[in-house]
């Protein structure tokens, strides 16, 4: 098997800190995550790991610190810039229309592609026919990399979980971002489910090249998939480092496994 | 039919260019390649071909669905002289080391990162194997491996070579003769390796011709190619009567989505082992379950009328007014739809093999105006042997022999066939092919049966299986396991029966219950489950398979060939047989012999009269890891009945 290139730190966390009232969600958070990678955020139950995503996704907006992506630094942006500049994600509880067919759901994921306006959309004519077709070719080639084409017109919330998984991975791809975020991409999978979102995953940072920031608390999936984790712990950061590093790190071993006093 | 594949596909190219050849579907869309376009790219592939070093005779692995340029990658091997080698795509890493050895094959040509990475694998103990193409790139961008090349790279540098040599790939075509071998099918085999069945030109393509003429197919069916194109049946029905009627076949976009392209392509000519129909069929019947009152009622009350009167529409018999109207009734309200459902609305000609099709499975199609029929083949003898007739089907045999097939049953109750679709020999096998094929060129089928009344095979059972029952109460009898077997499968229930008796003094089963259909019918009875093991354990569901059981014996015991082989005691496996585990072939058919070692403490307690046995089984998963399930498992006393003799 062949290296993957990894390039240079595209995106970069500085000393954030995000407070909501008393309560300290992040303490002074640094990390970098460079291009091509896939970085994985662990850590056990209210480290404050989707707080983390949820930064650098721009829903929330961090009191202290500062997040720079290719030189650019934001802060107070919304969720809608942050997606414009490249940035696209998945949910924990998967954020689907249930009622939407899979190809409608993924077709949303296009959205910031469209140009053409609701009404042309309502006419169906002209431009946005053809800007229409453009747009199901591409999504056509997701439902095909994520082998769902078997699904393509079933309602999502008549599939099963893990598939529902994939469509929301879809989702995000359908936006052709630079950074992909996954909220627990295996929560709540079995065995076989966890093995195929891994090589999907995987397939996505080699077919596409793109950058994947990952949370995920189930330790093996994480250090099978990632080039570089770091561990969060009480809103801290407690390691960082490949995950023989990371494995080896004892105040990680700790966290998760708690200390004999 | 003295000419070669790929002549008739250049002569298909000739006469109608613009005529599709083969459709796939891709994102989404239906995509045509015309016969012109199909015979471009063959040309392309067979240069490249030649210039990464295939010779005339080269054996060439294929592995991968039924694809397009899989197909056209066969016709340029074949134009080259060389002999293409399909391989079963699910097949693990070690089962291709054999053939791949055996056929000392340097070249191989398959479908994705999955199939590579098998054969990079098999590499170690396969050095010869020098180069790998794959047709579709995802994944393998990165791959380093020496001699590994996407098919799009080996297009191109044939497109260059046919640049500047134009006469090349003409002249090769030309040099192939009709007695040329065409390609080698390797046999699932129940025991040992499996052998190379070796075909020539001539030998399939003069079935594929007798097929085609008994059914006058012409150049405008529609044909699905689903199955492992390495298995000889997809492989008649999706190349070689392909390349002799000019049909088009279509690719589907994926496993998962065979019922949707069904569906949507509406094949006028149908090929499917029964497995196929009864996976329909159930899908069918579930969803009738869910369906309102109104439809159900519709819906039984019209599949009554069809089973009343549909057969006998279908065999061309004359039925009464009354009835005619209530089955175009029906045909309006029910089956039309249904077929419709199905993807058989247009289907002209359906045929099924390979493993004994249940009475009522087969009648429920015929009833629903699906003209599904039987055919009788091997590997051996390219497919066609015996077919059935339009207007004389019957569920119990497998019809007569068609043009150029002569049939004769030895003293021993084997059945011998001789046509010139017989096969040339096994690969490097002397010894074997001496034992199927005989001095004046008869084939050895291996099965056990007879010529009926009207001049129809009927097939008992594989003739080294049939065995005799020594001792006990009917001391001497015959024991046809396959035969028992097959009618307890026939139950929805059952999905793999074992059959033990030879050299015994009574029937011994195995029995494993069909998850789906048990489980629903538990679920509706609210009998909660775990999983298999669970389900299978539940007293209710042996209750069941009892029922099963001793309604087979009932029907054994009006054959005094067959009574014998009732069965006195089974027992419900706690795991599903697998291919995986070595339990049953590639083609799910059961190896009796090495199932009967594996749980050898199973038999026993059937035969020593225990009551239950703690069992412990090794298991693969489909990831290659391993564990193991146990389970303490009941056996059950059946009752078996006398004898309905005939007044002497």
């Amino acid at each position: 098997m062949a290296e993957r290139k990894i390039g240079d730190v595209i995106l970069e966390v500085k000393n954030i800190s995000l407070r909501f009232g008393g309560v300290k969600a992040l303490t002074d958070i640094s990390f970098d995550v460079r291009e091509h990678e896939v970085r994985a955020i662990i850590g056990p139950n209210g480290a404050g790991k989707s707080s983390m995503l949820n930064c650098i996704n721009g829903v929330y907006a961090p009191q202290e610190g500062s997040i720079t992506f290719r030189g650019q630094t934001f802060s107070n942006m919304n969720s809608r810039q942050v997606a414009e500049m490249g940035f696209a994600r998945t949910f924990q509880n998967l954020a689907l229309f249930k009622g939407m067919s899979v190809l409608d759901n993924i077709m949303t994921g296009r959205n910031l592609r469209m140009k053409t306006n609701i009404f042309q959309q309502a006419i169906r004519w002209g431009a946005a026919e053809r800007e229409e077709t453009e747009q199901r070719e591409f999504v056509e080639k997701i439902i095909d990399f994520l082998e769902i084409q078997a699904h393509r017109k079933t309602p999502v919330g008549r599939l099963p979980y893990g598939l529902q998984k994939r469509v929301d991975l879809g989702r995000a791809l359908a936006m052709e971002p630079k950074v992909l975020l996954l909220d627990e991409p295996m929560a709540g999978m079995n065995v076989e489910e966890k093995q195929d979102m891994s090589r999907f995953i995987l397939d996505v940072n080699d077919e596409f090249g793109t950058t994947i920031v990952l949370i995920e608390h189930d330790m093996s999936v994480v250090m099978d998939l990632s080039d570089r984790v770091v561990v969060l712990d009480y809103g801290k950061k407690i390691g960082d480092g490949t995950p023989d590093e990371v494995r080896a790190n004892p105040d990680v071993i700790s966290a998760y496994l708690g200390t004999s006093h | 039919m003295q000419t070669t594949f790929p002549r008739l596909m250049l002569d298909h190219a000739k006469q109608r260019p613009t005529a599709p050849a083969l459709r796939e579907k891709v994102y989404g869309i239906w995509q045509t390649t015309t016969w012109a376009e199909l015979a471009l790219l063959v040309r392309r592939i067979a240069c490249g071909l030649h210039e990464a070093g295939m010779g005339r005779d080269d054996h060439v692995v294929v592995v991968g669905e039924n694809r397009p340029r899989l197909y056209a990658t066969m016709l340029a091997v074949q134009s080259l002289g060389a002999v293409p080698v399909p391989l079963y795509q699910d097949a693990a890493t070690t089962e291709y080391v054999f053939p791949i050895n055996n056929a000392e094959v340097r070249f191989a040509i398959v479908e994705d990162q999955e199939q590579v990475d098998k054969m990079i694998e098999v590499r170690e103990s396969c050095p010869q194997l020098e180069r790998l193409w794959y047709d579709d790139p995802r994944g393998l961008r990165n791959y380093s491996e020496p001699g590994l090349a996407a098919l799009d790279a080996l297009i191109d540098a044939g497109q260059a070579f046919d640049a500047t040599h134009p006469g090349f790939f003409d002249a090769e075509v030309a040099k192939a003769q009709p007695q040329d071998v065409a390609a080698m099918f390797f046999t699932s085999g129940t025991t040992g390796n499996p052998k190379g069945v070796v075909h020539t030109h001539f030998t399939l393509l003069d079935r594929a011709g007798a097929g085609a003429r008994f059914d006058k197919l012409g150049n405008t069916e529609e044909v699905l190619a689903y199955l492992p194109p390495a298995w000889i049946g997809q492989n008649i029905f999706s190349y070689a009567q392909w390349l002799a009627c000019g049909y088009v076949v279509n690719c589907p976009e994926s496993a998962e989505t065979v019922t949707i392209d069904l569906k949507e392509i509406g094949p006028t000519y149908y090929f499917a082992p029964p497995r196929v129909f009864e996976g329909l069929l159930t899908s069918v019947m579930i969803r009738m379950e869910d369906a309102g009152s109104v439809k159900k009622w519709l819906f039984h009350t019209f599949m009554d009328v069809a089973r009343r009167v549909g057969p006998a529409l279908m065999d061309g018999k004359t039925v009464g007014a009354g009835d005619r109207l209530l089955y175009a009734l029906g045909d309006k309200f029910v089956y039309g739809p249904l077929r419709n459902t199905l993807g058989f609305s247009r289907v002209r000609v359906a045929y099924t093999a390979g493993e004994a099709i249940g009475p009522d499975l087969f009648t429920f199609y015929r009833s629903i105006g699906i003209n599904l029929k039987q055919l009788y083949g091997s590997t051996e003898t390219a497919v066609f042997v015996c077919l059935q007739p339009d207007n004389e089907v019957k569920a119990d045999t497998v019809g007569v022999p068609i043009e150029g097939v002569q049939i004769r049953v030895a003293e021993n109750g084997e059945v011998m066939v001789k046509s010139a679709g017989l096969l040339k020999e096994y690969y490097k096998n002397p010894a074997a092919t001496a034992e199927v094929l005989d001095a004046d060129g008869w084939y050895h089928t291996g099965d056990a049966g007879f010529l009926d009344a009207g001049g129809h095979l009927k097939i008992i059972d594989r003739a080294k299986d049939v065995g005799r029952i020594i001792g006990g109460a009917s001391d001497g009898a015959m024991f046809a396991p396959k035969y028992v077997e097959n009618k307890l499968k026939f139950f929805p229930f059952i999905k793999e029966a074992v059959a033990f008796g030879d050299q015994r003094e009574k029937v011994c089963a195995f029995v494993n219950i069909d998850f789906e259909a048990v489980g629903n019918w538990a679920e509706k009875r609210n009998l909660p489950y775990a999983g298999y093991t669970d389900l299978a354990a539940k007293p209710e569901v042996l209750e069941l398979v009892r029922e099963c059981v001793e309604k087979v014996n009932a029907d054994l015991s009006a054959d005094a060939m067959l009574a014998g082989s009732q069965i006195s005691r089974f027992l419900v496996l706690h795991k599903e047989l697998d291919a995986d585990d070595g339990e049953l072939t590639r083609t799910r058919k059961v190896r009796r012999g090495y199932i009967g070692e594996k749980y050898a403490v199973l038999v026993d307690a059937l035969y020593g009269g225990r009551k239950e046995q703690f069992i412990e089984t090794a298991v693969k998963f489909e990831d290659g890891r391993s564990g193991s399930v146990s389970a303490t498992i009941t056996i059950i006393d059946a009752k078996t009945y006398p004898v309905m003799k005939k007044a002497a």
